[in-house]
C-alpha cells in the first residue's frame, strides 16, 4: 500500500526500504496502527508472569482462550457498529437475552439445540433491525435507542428466565460440549495452520498479479511470502504450546473464522467500503449517493446478531444461562475490547481485528487478576482505567491528525 | 462511469446547434420564507467557456447554482438543459442530465483514501470491488489533469487543500459532465495551490466543460473567466466579457455604484463588451 507512488518494482532492497520509510513516516504522523496494543500485551503478560508463574502456564493460556471467544464474537459487532460511528450500548442484554432465548429452547421446549441457537440469533438480527429503523425514521441518537433496548431486553431476559432465574444446560449436550470440550487435535490444527496461511498467500499473490496486469506499481513477491512464513511460524508455536495442555479450542477456532470473513467484507466489498464512508462523513457519504440508511441497519443488525451469537456461546461455556447472564460487565467489556483493539470512537477507524487484540487484553486482565485471588472489584477498576486510556490515546490521536491538518 | 477526455470533439451537442447554451435559466426567483433570495435569473452557459459568478456575501450565488444542482427547487422560471425544458428535484437528477458540483465544503471522507473518495458511490465491481481498476483510472484521471498527488492510496486527511480540491473536481468528472460548478474553489488555499486549481480550470474549459465558478477573488476571476456575472441581493446587476472587463467596473457593479441590470443574457454571447 505505501508503495502506491513507485512506478516500477526496482527490486527487493528498494521496496523493503520503501515499506520502512512508509512505515516509520505512518508512526511519526501519530499513526501507531496496533503497535501500542501489541507492546501493551507484552507488558501485560510479562508482569503477570512474573507476579504469579502460573499465568503463562498452556493450560491458564488454553483457558484463557476458551473464555475470550464468547466476548470477542460480541466485540466484533462493536467494532462494526462503532465503524459506522454510532454505538451500541445493549450488547451485553442482547448477549444475556439470547443466552436466555437458548437455555429456554433447549431445555424447557425441548427443541433441538440448532433450532435454539438459530432462534436466538434471529432474535439478535430483530433487535438490531428495530434500532436501525428508529435510527433512520425518528433521528434518535443510537447512544439513547441502545440505552433503552439495554433495559428493555434485560427485562426480557428476565421474564424469560422466570422465577428460578436459571436454566442449566447439561455436560453432555452438543453446545456446551462444542464450547468446553472440543479441542482439535494437533495435526488438525497445524493443518488448519497450514491451510489459513496457503490461502493467505494465494491471496495476497493474485492480488499482486492483479496489479501487475493492472500495470499498477507493486511490492516484491518476498514481501507477502515473509508475511506468510512469520505468521506459520507464530501460530505453529502458539498451536504447540496449547497442546502441551488440552490443545486449541473449537471455539476460539470459531472466532478467528467469523473475524478472517468480517475483514474480508469490510475492506473488499462494496458495503465496506459504505461503512467506513459513512462512519467517516456522513453528509459526504449521502451526497456521494451512499445507502446511508441501508448500511446503518446492517450494521446493527449484524452487531446485534452477534452479540447474540456471543450469549449464545457464554451460555455454553457455562453450561448454563442466568440472569446475570450478559451482566455488568460484559457490555463494557465488550465495547472496551473494540477499542482497545484500535476502533475508533469516532467512526471510520478500525479494523475486524481490533476485537481480536482487544478481547485478548481484557482477558490477559481479567485472567491474571483472577490468578492473583483479585476481588473483582479491584479487576473492574483496572479494566475501567484502561479503557478510559484506550479513549484517551484514540482522541489524543485523532487530534494528533487534525492539527497535522488531516482531520 | 467511464470518464475519458476522449479524442476530437469533447462534446456531442444533444441539442444540435454547438453554439447553442448547454443550460439556460430564465426568470429564476426564489425566496426562503421572507428573505428573497434571487429575483428574476437569466442565465445562459456555454460549452467551453468558463463563467464568474460573482458578488457580495449573501448575493444568491450559492442558491442559483444550489438550483441547478438539485439542491433547491426554484419557486419561478425555467432551466433548459441541451434545449429541453427541464426540472432537477434531486442531486441525482442533476448529476444525471450531466450538470456536477463541487460544494464549498468538499465531502471528502477524511479516513478514505484518494481512490476510495474519487469513486464514492459509484464503485467499480459488484459486492467485492475491482480495487485494480479503480485505481489504475485514479492515475489516469489524476495524470489528465496533471494533479500533483504522490500516491492514490494516500488517505484524503493527509492531502494538502490544493490537492483536495484537486481531488474534489476530479471526483466531479467521472461520469463525463457538460457543466461542472465550483462553489468557491480558491477561498482557502495559497497561492501555488491557487495557481494549481486555476490551471485545472483552464484544462476543463479546453476539454470543452462549462465551468461555473463562484468566487471572491478578483484576481482570480480575470485570471480565468471568459465572462462574468454579478449577482447583487438576488439580482443580476452585471455583465461583463473577457478581455473587456475592468476591475473597477466589477467592483462597482458588485457594490451597486454601477447598474447594468439592462443587459440580458442574449447580449453574453454578442459583442457586446463593458461599458
Ligand atoms: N437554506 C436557506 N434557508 C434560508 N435562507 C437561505 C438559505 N440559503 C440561503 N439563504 C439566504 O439567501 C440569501 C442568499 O444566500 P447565498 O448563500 O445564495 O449567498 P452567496 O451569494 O452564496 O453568499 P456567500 O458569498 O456568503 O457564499 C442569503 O440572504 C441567505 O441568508
Ligand atoms: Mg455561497
Amino acid at each position: 500500500m505505501s508503495l502506491g507512488h513507485q512506478q516500477v518494482d526496482d527490486g527487493t532492497a528498494d521496496s523493503l526500504r520503501d515499506a520502512f520509510t512508509g512505515l516509520v513516516a505512518r508512526l511519526r504522523s501519530g499513526d501507531l496502527g496496533s503497535l501500542p496494543v501489541v507492546a501493551g500485551l507484552v507488558v501485560l503478560a510479562v508482569l503477570f508472569q512474573l507476579l504469579n508463574p502460573r499465568f503463562l502456564a498452556p493450560g491458564n493460556l488454553v483457558n484463557l482462550t476458551l473464555q475470550a471467544a464468547p466476548l470477542g464474537v460480541i466485540a466484533l459487532g462493536t467494532v462494526v457498529v462503532l465503524l459506522v460511528a454510532q454505538i451500541d450500548l445493549s450488547v451485553g442484554s442482547v448477549s444475556g437475552l439470547a443466552s436466555a432465548i437458548v437455555g429456554v429452547c433447549a431445555m424447557r421446549l425441548e427443541w433441538p439445540m440448532t433450532v435454539g441457537v438459530l432462534v436466538a440469533i434471529a432474535a439478535g438480527v430483530v433487535i438490531g433491525a428495530f434500532y436501525g429503523f428508529l435510527l433512520n425514521r425518528f433521528g434518535v441518537p443510537s447512544f439513547i435507542i441502545t440505552l433503552a433496548g439495554l433495559l428493555a431486553f434485560l427485562g426480557v431476559q428476565l421474564a424469560l428466565l422466570g422465577a428460578d432465574g436459571s436454566i442449566n444446560i447439561p455436560f453432555s449436550n452438543p453446545l456446551v460440549q462444542f464450547a468446553n470440550a472440543w479441542f482439535l487435535p494437533p495435526w488438525a490444527a497445524y493443518v488448519l495452520v497450514g491451510v489459513g496461511m496457503a490461502l493467505m498467500l494465494g491471496s495476497d499473490l493474485a492480488h499482486r498479479r492483479r496489479r501487475i496486469l493492472a500495470q499498477l506499481p507493486v511490492s516484491h513477491p518476498s514481501l507477502p511470502i515473509a508475511k506468510a512464513v512469520a505468521l506459520t511460524v507464530a501460530l505453529c508455536v502458539a498451536v504447540w504450546y496449547l497442546s502441551i495442555d488440552r490443545g486449541t479450542g473449537a471455539m476460539p477456532v470459531l472466532f478467528v473464522l467469523l473475524v478472517v470473513v468480517m475483514s474480508g467484507m469490510l475492506h473488499r466489498t462494496r458495503w465496506g467500503r459504505s461503512v467506513f464512508a459513512v462512519g467517516g462523513n456522513v453528509d459526504a457519504a449521502r451526497r456521494a449517493g451512499i445507502p446511508v440508511g441501508r448500511t446503518l441497519v446492517t450494521a446493527f443488525m449484524l452487531c446485534s446478531a452477534l452479540a447474540a451469537l456471543g450469549g449464545v456461546l457464554a451460555a455454553a461455556r457455562l453450561g448454563s444461562a442466568t440472569t446475570s447472564s450478559g451482566a455488568a460487565d460484559t457490555n463494557l467489556n465488550a465495547i472496551a475490547a473494540a477499542i482497545i483493539g484500535g476502533t475508533s470512537l469516532f467512526g471510520g477507524r478500525g479494523s475486524a481485528w481490533a476485537a481480536v487484540l482487544g478481547v485478548l487484553v481484557i482477558s490477559v486482565i481479567s485472567s491474571g487478576l483472577t490468578l492473583l485471588n483479585l476481588d473483582s472489584s479491584v479487576r473492574y477498576v483496572i479494566t475501567g482505567a484502561v479503557l478510559v486510556l484506550a479513549v484517551i490515546a484514540d482522541s489524543v490521536s485523532r487530534r494528533s491528525r487534525l492539527s497535522h491538518g488531516r482531520g | 462511469m467511464s470518464y475519458s477526455f476522449g479524442e476530437g470533439a469533447p462534446y456531442n451537442s444533444a441539442g444540435g446547434d454547438p453554439r447553442g447554451p448547454v443550460v439556460s435559466m430564465r426568470g429564476i426567483s426564489k425566496s426562503f420564507g421572507h428573505v428573497q433570495a434571487l429575483r428574476n435569473v437569466d442565465l445562459d452557459l456555454y460549452p467551453g467557456e468558463v463563467v464568474a459568478l460573482v458578488g457580495d456575501n449573501g448575493a444568491g450565488k450559492s442558491t442559483l447554482v444550489k438550483i441547478l444542482a438539485g439542491v433547491h427547487p426554484q419557486d419561478a422560471g425555467t432551466v433548459t438543459f441541451e434545449g429541453r425544458q427541464v426540472s432537477i428535484p434531486s442531486p441525482a437528477a442533476s448529476r444525471e442530465l450531466g450538470i456536477a458540483t463541487v460544494f464549498q465544503d468538499l465531502a471528502l471522507c477524511d479516513n478514505l483514501d484518494v481512490v476510495a473518495n474519487l469513486f464514492l458511490g459509484r464503485e467499480v465491481g459488484g459486492a467485492v470491488l475491482d480495487e485494480e481498476t479503480m485505481e489504475r483510472r485514479s492515475w489516469e484521471l489524476l495524470r489528465q489533469l496533471s494533479a500533483r498527488i504522490p500516491s492514490v492510496r494516500m488517505r484524503a486527511a493527509t492531502l494538502s487543500g490544493g490537492q483536495r480540491q484537486t481531488v474534489a473536481i476530479a471526483r466531479s468528472l467521472i461520469g463525463d459532465p457538460r457543466v461542472v460548478i465550483l462553489d468557491e474553489p480558491t477561498a482557502a488555499l495559497g497561492i501555488a495551490q491557487t495557481a494549481e486549481v486555476l490551471n485545472l480550470i483552464e484544462l476543463l474549459r479546453e476539454r470543452g466543460h462549462c465551468v461555473v465558478l463562484i468566487s471572491h477573488n478578483m484576481a482570480d476571476v480575470q485570471a480565468v473567466a471568459d465572462r462574468v456575472i454579478v449577482l447583487r441581493l438576488g439580482r443580476v446587476n452585471g455583465r461583463f466579457r473577457a478581455p473587456a472587463m475592468s476591475y473597477e467596473d466589477i467592483i462597482a457593479s458588485i457594490t451597486g455604484v454601477l447598474n447594468l441590470e439592462e443587459g440580458t443574457p442574449e447580449d453574453d454571447i454578442g459583442e457586446r463588451g463593458s461599458l
